[in-house]
């Protein structure tokens, strides 16, 4: 077989990799566990355990080797499993505690930093088991330390349940209080979400949706700093000469994760899903989403401006990224983190970037208000009013939005917040000081919009 | 997999770099099927496409010994499949 690459091109993918931070983000196996069901928690708990372990048993090994032969770093190794609230129906409220735990336990002995999936699906309306399990979610991210939990409140075929909405105000501040230790950590493992997508390979927000298989490899890669470099290197780029060079550049990286997504699936002897190409940042230099937008000509991220920016980069990623793969799913496009993203936290910081611009930018990218840190003292209504304006965005608009805000306990605008790790520091950010109690307390759904009319 | 892996080696030249790299492959067994280099403002590139399929170590314990050589010389050794090279330039 001829070498049929050149020198030029052997260089630029050392030089993603080594200068540029190119990665593979995650490699998430998303594991049914709607077989483990049992009105026994003792039984349910065994077989959930085992199951788990049984399947992912070789996952951080194969990642690993993967990361060796390829020579690309792989930052982590996931799992999600099917939302508990579906399998758990039946069981008495004081069991589902057990559940997270078994979940923990099992992340644990297979070496996976975090397991998504302590999830329920309520856009609709509540069962009996999705309520017990939305009021134990704060206890459960508490106690364990590697579980990830997320609610979906909203579709745009259903509309927003409101009550849904109101109660995860309050779940987000009791998640905040029962881990004010660790300055309200929790809730950077929980996610409100609006038509969330069934096979996301990104924490905090995966789970193992209803109409996926029994297993599944999904990949999320990441390129911030690929992007930043090539943008960097056309100052003189007119915006459609610079989409076409950002989609090319798109292209690269998410081959990549195809490459590393078939082989991590033969070698665990599990289909292989999707690729989720997107742009996450890290809280490291020149790995930044915010760092894109500046290098495009805008002084500070959150100018007037920004909002356009986004939109030009989100649509080129998936442009290139979609003829790379052929299964592109879960979130793709640009995530916009504060406490990850070391461009979005000198942008706070300068003043340029509020709550009110990053709301805004959530129309046109991937994800939504995700990594804000707001004063501890933010009330439960006025979160769920954040979360009614946030997903309120994505049912309109057809797409997936989500909030994953931190009330910080004891913390004031101009404080900081240090996570640690992949979670960054994040400055307190302001909120209105404008009550919505008396919104967000009628409750009720709102109404599916003309947009869900579409059969 | 196949069995052709992309070695590139960067670093301030030196006497003796090369020498260095290839004894490590050869006492490896392994099989140097093209070797280029160049040099840019001191700086040394040298690429290499090696066979490793008669190869008496693994690639982990290859890479670690080209690591060890890359410290000992002041280089950085990188060892990747060529896969990924073929995967991410061509359709």
């Amino acid at each position: 077989m001829p070498i049929s690459f050149s020198n030029q091109e052997i260089m630029e993918t050392i030089r993603m990799i080594e200068m540029e931070h190119l990665d593979i983000r995650t490699i998430t196996m998303g594991i049914s566990l709607r077989d483990c069901a049992h009105s026994d928690i003792k039984i349910m708990n065994r077989k959930i355990f085992e199951k788990i372990v049984r399947l992912a048993q070789n996952l951080v090994a194969v990642g690993e080797e993967l990361e060796r032969s390829y020579g690309i770093p792989i930052i982590n190794k996931r799992i999600s499993v099917t939302p508990i609230s579906l399998i758990a129906e039946g069981l008495p409220k004081e069991e589902y505690l057990q559940l997270a735990q078994t979940l923990d336990r099992a992340a644990r002995e297979v070496g996976v930093n975090f397991l998504g999936g302590f999830s329920a699906l309520v856009h609709k309306g509540f069962t009996n088991g999705d309520r017990n399990l939305i009021d134990t979610i704060p206890e459960a991210l508490a106690c364990t330390e590697r579980v990830c939990s997320s609610v979906n409140v909203a579709t745009t075929k259903s509309g927003i349940n409101m009550d849904a909405v109101g109660k995860m105000g309050y779940i987000i501040k009791e998640t905040a209080q029962l881990t004010a230790d660790k300055e309200g950590i929790g809730c950077a493992k929980l996610v409100v979400f609006c038509n969330v997508p069934e096979d996301n390979p990104f924490m905090a927000g995966a789970f193992h949706g209803i109409g996926e298989p029994e297993a599944v490899i999904n990949i999320g890669v990441s390129g911030p700093g690929v992007i930043l470099n090539a943008v960097r290197k056309n100052p003189q780029a007119d915006l459609g000469t610079l989409a076409e060079i950002i989609k090319k550049t798109a292209f690269k990286v998410t081959r990549m994760g195809e490459l590393v997504g078939r082989a991590a699936s033969k070698k665990l002897g599990v289909p292989f899903g999707i690729v989720d190409l997107s742009l996450a940042p890290t809280p490291s230099i020149g790995d930044s989403v915010a760092e894109i937008l500046e290098a495009m000509g805008l002084e500070s991220c959150g100018t007037h401006g920004t909002t356009a920016a986004l939109a030009l980069l989100n649509d080129a990623v998936k442009k290139g990224g979609a003829m790379a793969s052929s299964y592109v799913g879960g979130l793709s496009g640009a995530f916009i983190p504060v406490s990850e993203d070391a461009g979005m936290i000198n942008a706070v910081e300068r003043g340029s970037l509020s709550l009110e611009k990053l709301e805004a930018m959530t129309c046109v990218c991937s994800v939504g208000l995700d990594m804000i840190a707001i004063p501890g003292d933010t009330s439960p209504e006025t979160i769920a009013a954040i979360i009614a304006d946030e997903v309120a965005i994505g049912v309109i608009n057809n797409k997936t939005t989500a909030v994953r805000v931190i009330p910080v306990p004891g913390k004031k605008v101009g404080d900081y917040v240090e996570f640690g790790g992949l979670l960054g520091r994040a400055p307190v950010m302001p909120v209105s000081h404008f009550k919505s109690d008396g919104f967000i307390r009628r409750g009720g759904r709102i109404p599916a919009p003309i947009q869900a009319l579409t059969n | 997999m196949s069995q052709r892996v992309i070695v590139t080696v960067f670093g301030k030249d030196k006497v003796g770099i090369i020498a260095g790299v290839t004894s490590v492959l050869a006492e490896c067994n392994a099989n140097i099927l093209d070797i280029s280099q160049t040099i840019l403002q001191e700086f040394l590139t040298m690429i290499m496409i090696v066979d490793i399929s008669k190869c008496r170590v693994d690639l982990a314990t290859l890479q670690k010994r080209l690591d060890e050589k890359g410290q000992e010389l002041g280089v950085k050794i990188t060892a990747q499949h060529e896969e990924i090279f073929d995967f991410m330039h061509r359709i």
